[in-house]
């Protein structure tokens, strides 16, 4: 999407009528207004711009109040309830070329800068799954890689997981209310470090809603739409870095040969893969992915064996 | 006749008034812990210098989901806009230059809410949740160099947003 720059706006008849209705309602009410919306779309309609600003209020008092850095400490203690569950695969070069391959990936997805950036690690498991927690921190089972058969499939799937980052889905599983309770606290607290009753307060606040994360990742799964809205979040990703998308269904349809019904990890908490290709099908077609030569020699050297 | 000559008298008045407005210069903050200036409007560019957390910056164009800045030193630049907010980010915490009475719309309280004193407490009620591969696999950072070497080696060709 381009924007235009201000001065070519400026000559824009249009934003003269929306800046007049706009002044009607109070010059102040204008400059809020643009502050908010001006530089971000350029242009608004005075009623597309008052609803959005009364929804921004209202959202921000709950997740979306929740900054970058906070959505980092989040993602961290995720990672790491993740990681008291499964054991690291603790192999360098493959854990190398998984964070070449991801955070080039994210560079080109809906957010490339989080607050403390994508990082990714292999986990040292059979079980297919994957996990991405909030603000970046993105863990692949050693059995998800083998559904893998080259690197433009692993890029599939760490599309996926960058969407479910980049559309926030960790945070939205956060229990509706439980945040509220929080900004209540911080909002007496104003901007004065956190005091011991407090702070526990928070705390309690920050592990409730960790758990509620760490289960839906782990046990109960995303809804399908999620699902289906961070498949079109990987599609999207590979278009724009010029993998071909149909990677992700030839991966699913290899998952499929692979995950046992009834059985653990992504059997459990996602869609199957067959209802996953037939969306999918609509949105990429079935033409095969040609082979990269070179791409192949390096995903077999780094994950091969896996 | 008078009345539409006032009717295009104003219409001239509102039309420098929004250029004036539009033309004005948008101040953004740097919301991530490291942010990047960079001499293209892409994360393949070269880079200029890095940016601070907080670091106020001064807008001047927008191009696609990059803006185009001047920096705190008067340096200009590229920055993604993922990595800014139009929020004001007071930096300390406890500081008494914090404004009361300021609203969540106009700035945030950078250590604000779950922060590295939550992260303490919450590893002190949780001994068994151990953070030591998060901090390490937060150590592994790819350069944009290694990064344009591996598109190229591997004969991709980003649609959008990778040109150097």
């Amino acid at each position: 999407m381009k924007i235009a720059t201000p001065s070519r706006l400026s000559l824009i008849p249009a934003i003269a009528t929306g800046a007049l209705v706009l002044c009607v309602g109070g010059c102040s009410t204008m400059t809020q207004v643009g502050t908010s919306l001006g530089q971000a779309t350029g242009f608004v309609s005075a009623d597309q711009a008052a609803s959005i600003n009364k929804s921004a209020q209202a959202i921000e008092k709950t997740f979306q109040d929740i900054t970058p850095e906070q959505e980092y400490y989040i993602g961290r203690s995720v990672a790491a309830t993740v990681l008291s569950t499964y054991r690291p695969f603790d192999q360098q070069q493959a854990n190398a070329y998984l964070n070449l391959l991801g955070q080039t990936v994210a560079q080109f997805s809906a957010k490339p800068e989080t607050f403390g950036g994508y990082h990714l690690l292999l986990l040292d498991t059979d079980e297919v799954n994957a996990f991405a927690a909030p603000g970046g921190l993105i863990m692949i089972s050693r059995g998800m890689v083998r559904c893998c058969h080259s690197e433009d499939e692993l890029v599939a799937v760490l599309a996926h997981e960058i969407s479910h980052v980049t559309l926030q889905h960790g945070l939205k599983a956060i229990r509706k209310g439980r945040l509220t309770s929080a900004l209540t606290t911080l909002g007496m607290a104003a901007g004065k470090t956190l005091g011991g009753e407090q702070l526990g307060q928070v705390t309690e606040v920050f592990e409730g809603s960790i758990s509620d994360i760490t289960s839906t990742m782990m046990n109960n799964g995303y809804s399908r739409t999620t699902e289906f809205e961070a498949d079109k979040g990987a599609v999207a990703i590979m278009k724009k870095l010029g993998y071909s998308p149909t990677a992700l269904v030839t991966m699913l349809e290899q998952m499929q040969k692979q995950l046992k019904p009834g059985g653990q990890g992504f059997a459990k908490t996602h869609p199957s893969p067959e209802v996953r290709i037939a969306e999918l099908k609509k949105l990429v077609g079935t033409t095969p992915t040609p082979v990269s030569a070179a791409r192949q020699r390096r995903f077999q050297e780094t994950m091969g064996s896996i | 006749m008078k009345r539409l000559s006032k009717y295009w008298f104003s219409l001239a008045l509102i039309v420098i008034a929004a250029a004036a407005f539009a033309a004005a210069p948008v101040a953004m903050s740097v919301q991530v812990k490291n942010g990047q200036l960079r001499a293209t409007p892409s994360f393949l560019g070269q880079l200029v210098a890095p940016l601070n957390y907080g670091d106020r910056l001064q807008v001047l164009e927008q191009q696609g989901d990059w803006s185009k800045v001047t920096a705190p030193n008067g340096q200009s630049g590229w920055v993604h806009t993922s990595a800014l907010t139009k929020k004001k980010l007071v930096m300390k915490a406890g500081s008494d230059t914090v404004p009361t009475g300021a609203s969540g719309d106009e700035l945030a309280l950078a250590g604000k809410g779950f922060n590295s004193d939550v992260e303490a407490d919450f590893k002190a009620k949780n001994r068994k949740i151990d953070f030591t591969w998060v901090d390490k696999m937060e150590k592994i950072k790819v350069a944009s160099e290694a990064m344009q070497k591996f598109l190229t080696e591997g004969g991709i060709q980003p649609v959008e947003g990778g040109k150097p």
